[in-house]
């Protein structure tokens, strides 16, 4: 089979400036056995001239028609419009972003055109194909960019100063949403100096929110927020209310909103309501990155920046594309990415093995055949890590203040081990006599009472307790002390009192020594 | 001093006691705890020289009372932190040994049975035998257990055939010459069986440590604190003694509660421990191919200048210190760097495995002896979830105890063993004198991971030059 040719015509959805490869990896395409078709003019958005990618190897021709019927797979960004469903052929492999939840239309079109299609949306969320996740690229950069986007509608600076001309606050930024996009807001607006606080509805993104220099404002509601594969899930009726009271607080005090907060397939959940953005400071500023999905807030108005209330709202829905030249470059490398995957060969043919998770998870048609959606992931990220360790409570006894182990223990070795003793208990109580039995309680009785003591003791103390222990066990002195010369008795066997003497010098040396080295040992723990 | 006296001077000594444990479990009320064992214990002996003992005994009491103290307080001066794990394995072999003694001693003491019933001199030879039985398994456990604490005698576990079947056959000619000795008609016939028994144990508490590998020593330790215990407790029956019973019954349980602890924080059942072995794969080629994963990437070596900047960048540093930091006496340099970096305004706290080093809480007491604030020394659960946060993490002498494959490889032999979690942190540095695998005998696949970086050398070698090149700048 001869090499397969990749084209990348140039987007035409209205405003797009992205381009699905760059020069840069037009020799690495090359390099895995492709040949590279590019439509002429396809990078002038992202400043990327056609002599560039001529000089890295691509051809260029002059129309998207001729783009269309030479490419075996076409390299897009935007889902194809109509008139390019037409020129779709019979086995063309189509890489672009798809989402195929909402353009349920797309996907009959495209499976009846019988193509192959591979979803840059529906790239399975697993470590191996981070580097191929185009959404998480993209939501960086509309992350960043909204951040850019606000300072320029936002009237002060972002960072606070002291300046011959006054004292300048610092503004106050509050990020809905912590994902990618969040997390990249987040570092931005930190970056130029703002105060950030971030909410999200999985508290284990705190940790995160907090390493990029935000505050993490929770929600004081009980319910975990964490869905499949990582993703934001709906939450329920009373977390809802709890978490638009946070909001309604952080509004009045905040000058700038970022809302992030999108769950897949799904409308973007409505969080901010008209009540709060009148609530907020004049010359305010919103940025809504789930305008796209409808907004998450609920005066936005998709791709159009408006002023309500004296708040400004952002709506756009091309973020990524105003930051043309960074997205094609990150996209471009996704795509190359993809192709690593589906050419191990590097023999310029692709194979859409759809036993590969990440290959059948991305490609939503095959030949004309929806693939979608696919079996759900088999492990989720991060509720995996939970799963990977064992469930050892070890933390109930090292931190030690409550009685008795982590867990209770099952019913049924409960029950064993209480019919054992009970059992045991019968045997000595039949046989034994009764002075015995005097000393027999006290033994038991002082078996718990070691217990009890010790399983509270931090391990910091484990080695002084050990010493301590080894210290007291010298009571056995007493042994050798009686039987050295007992009151009122007459002489005894010269071995016995050797016996008891050697006895007591030894245990003396336990007994001194013990304790001597246990407080040399607890002088040194010193706060 | 009357008998109710010494009862009642008994019951003291008893609270005491407890009070001394109870305060041993954490550091503030520690020295005070120390300080009522050692009155319980001065109560208790005083108490019974007072009515125990006719003035004819007493000069031999105070002389052996008074070589005994200086050669123990001599023993308690000179000893290193380092030895501790060693000086406190002798001291139970000495607790051993003396009820070997008493046992001994009662049983010839032609006093100590009179006036008892059949059943009761049954008993009371029943005790002495089980008495002796567990002093000798003690000493002779004990000082096996000193032997490889101090190196005198290799860490790797001794496998002998049919091991298991040996002890059984031991346990079986214990029971049988049990049978035989209590039936002896006179002290003379009874001795034989009370010797050979003597003999058994010694060699059963020989072989049982002998099999146990380098990497549960701390367990051993702890196990046998708990023999020297159930010893005192078994010579209290043995002479009817409740101080003795209270005590060693106080002494045994605790030992073994902090075993199970131990065994607990290595995810690694009891029995399995005494049955031995563990630590012993490092002598034995790994399967072909190998079960568990072999580790993939490249070691990354540093010199101790690089180290040192690597620090300096960091704001927030680790140290996880390790056997090896004990060996190189590495504790009081591991401060100074501590301490180096606390004032460039570095957050510097450490991180302790539970059986980091040869014996509980081994770690805590070398800090404690460099004078490390023992607020910042904190457990494997306080601060395995910030290693993400963490820049770098210096990780001394240890190996094991920070090795990923307890969590990513199933096949590995610690796995399931919870570790520190050093390789989340940004950076780490890792401290070791060679590539060697430690006692566990697994390779790290720590060493391979893309941020970490070796530091070969002596510990304490290494850390001065860190030290030297973090003051320079």
């Amino acid at each position: 089979m001869t090499a397969q040719v990749i084209g990348v015509p140039k987007e035409t959805f209205p405003g797009e400036k992205r381009v699905a490869t760059v020069p840069d990896v037009v020799p690495r395409l090359a390099k895995l056995g492709f040949r590279v078709l590019v439509q002429a003019g396809a990078g002038e958005g992202a400043n990327l001239s056609d002599e560039a990618y001529a000089a890295a190897g691509a051809e260029v021709v002059a129309d998207a028609a001729s783009v269309w019927s030479r490419a075996d797979i076409v390299f897009k960004v935007r889902a194809p419009n109509a008139d390019e469903l037409r020129m779709i052929r019979e086995g063309q492999v189509l890489v672009s972003f798809v989402w195929p939840a909402q353009n349920p239309d797309l996907m009959r079109d495209l499976a009846a055109r019988r193509a192959t299609v591979l979803a840059m949306d529906s790239v399975p969320r697993i470590s191996r194909a981070q580097k191929l996740d185009a959404l998480s690229s993209m939501a960086n950069i509309a992350g960043y960019r909204a951040v850019i986007e606000a300072a320029h509608e936002f009237g002060r600076f972002f960072t606070g100063q002291i300046t011959a001309a006054g004292k300048v606050p610092p503004a106050k930024v509050f990020i809905i949403g912590a994902g990618v996009a969040g997390l990249a807001a987040i570092g931005a607006a930190a970056g130029l100096g703002a105060i950030v606080r971030a909410n999200d509805t999985r508290p284990e993104v705190a940790d995160q929110i907090k390493s990029l220099g935000g505050e993490y404002v929770g929600v004081e509601y009980q319910e975990e927020g964490t869905g499949v594969g990582g993703y934001a899930k709906v939450m329920s009726e009373g977390f809802q209310r709890a978490q638009r009271e946070v909001f309604a607080r952080q509004a009045k005090e905040v000058d700038v909103i970022i809302t992030t907060a999108l769950i897949p397939g799904k409308p973007a959940p409505k969080l901010i309501t008209a009540e709060m953005v009148r609530s907020m400071k004049p010359g305010s500023v919103i940025v809504d990155l789930a305008a796209e999905q409808g907004g998450n807030c609920e005066l936005t108005e998709p791709g159009k920046v408006v002023v309500r209330h004296g708040v400004t709202i952002i709506g756009y829905t091309d973020l990524p594309s105003r930051l043309a030249t960074q997205s094609s470059t990150l996209y471009a490398t996704n795509l190359f990415r993809l192709m690593e995957e589906l050419c191990k060969a590097k023999d310029g043919v692709i194979d859409v093995n759809m036993e590969d998770e990440v290959i059948r998870g991305t490609t939503v048609i095959k030949q004309g055949e929806v693939t979608w959606p696919p079996p759900p992931p088999k492990l989720s990220a991060a509720p995996a890590k939970p799963a990977a360790k064992p469930a050892v409570p070890v933390v109930a006894e090292k931190k030690g203040h409550g009685h008795g182990a982590g867990e209770p223990m099952p019913a049924g070795r409960l029950a064993i081990m209480f019919i054992a003793g009970a059992l045991l208990f019968v045997l000595v109580g039949l046989y034994a006599p009764a002075a015995f039995l005097g000393h027999f309680t006290v033994f038991v009785l002082a078996c718990f009472v070691g217990y009890m003591v010790v399983w509270n003791v931090t391990p910091a103390l484990h080695t002084p307790l050990m010493s301590v222990t080894n210290a007291i066990s010298s009571i056995i002195i007493i042994g050798a002390l009686v039987q050295v010369a007992p009151p009122g008795e007459g002489p005894r066997p010269e071995l016995i009192r050797w016996l008891a003497v050697a006895g007591i010098a030894l245990t003396a040396i336990n007994m001194f020594g013990g304790f001597a080295v246990t407080q040399r040992m607890l002088s040194m723990f010193r706060k | 001093m009357s008998p109710s006296l010494v009862t009642v001077a008994y019951i003291a000594a008893t609270i005491l006691f407890i009070l001394s444990l109870g305060g041993l479990s954490n550091p503030e009320s520690s020295r005070r705890g120390n300080l009522y064992g050692m009155i319980g214990m001065a109560i208790a002996v005083v108490a019974t020289i007072a009515g125990r003992v006719a003035p004819a005994g007493i000069a031999w009491v105070i002389g052996a009372l008074v070589v005994g103290a200086a050669v123990g307080l001599y023993l308690a001066r000179t000893v290193k932190m380092t030895q501790m794990p060693e000086l406190v394995a002798f001291m139970h072999s000495l607790v051993g040994l003396v009820a070997v003694l008493v046992g001994y001693a009662s049983y010839i003491d032609p006093t100590a049975s009179a006036g008892m019933s059949g059943a009761e001199i049954t008993i009371h030879h029943a005790e002495i035998y089980v008495g002796v039985l567990i002093g000798a398994v003690t000493l002779s456990g004990s000082v096996i257990a000193f032997g490889k604490l101090s190196g005198r005698i290799g860490g790797k576990p001794l496998l002998l055939p049919a091991r298991h079947w040996l002890n059984l056959a031991g346990l079986l000619v214990v029971i049988w010459f049990g049978h035989a000795f209590l039936h002896a008609q006179s002290v003379q016939a009874g001795m034989t069986p009370l010797i050979v028994m003597t003999v058994v144990a010694l060699l059963f508490g020989v072989h049982m440590v002998m099999a146990i590998g380098g990497a549960d020593m701390p367990v051993v330790v702890s196990m046998l604190n708990s023999y020297s215990g159930w010893a005192a407790a078994a010579t209290g029956f043995m002479l009817s003694n409740d101080l003795l019973i209270v005590t060693g019954a106080l002494v045994g349980s605790s030992g073994a509660i902090l075993s199970y602890i131990m065994c607990r924080a290595m995810n690694r059942k009891f029995l399995s421990v005494i049955a031995g072995g563990f630590g012993g794969d490092s002598g034995k080629p790994r399967p072909a191919g190998g079960d568990a994963a072999q580790p993939a990437g490249e070691v990354v070596s540093v010199t101790a200048k690089e180290a040192a900047d690597l620090l300096k960048e960091a704001r927030s540093v680790v140290i996880v210190p390790g056997y090896g930091m004990a060996v190189a006496q590495a504790q009081h340099t591991v401060y100074e760097i501590t301490k180096a970096l606390r004032e460039m305004g570095k957050t510097v706290r450490f991180a302790i495995h539970p059986v980091a080093g040869r014996m509980p809480g081994h770690m805590n007491v070398l800090l404690a002896e460099a004078k490390v604030p023992y607020d910042i020394v904190l457990e494997m659960d306080e601060i395995n979830q910030d290693f993400p946060d963490t820049d770098v993490t210096m990780v001394i002498g240890a190996n094991d105890i920070v090795n990923p494959s307890a969590q990513e490889d199933p096949a590995s032999p610690i796995a399931g063993m919870p570790v520190l979690e050093v390789w989340k942190a940004k950076n780490s540095i890792v401290m070791k004198r060679s590539m060697a695998s430690g006692y566990a005998g697994v390779d790290n696949p720590l060493f391979y991971k893309e941020n970490n970086r070796m530091l070969f050398g002596d510990a304490k070698k290494m850390l001065d030059e860190v030290l030297v090149a973090l003051k320079a700048a």
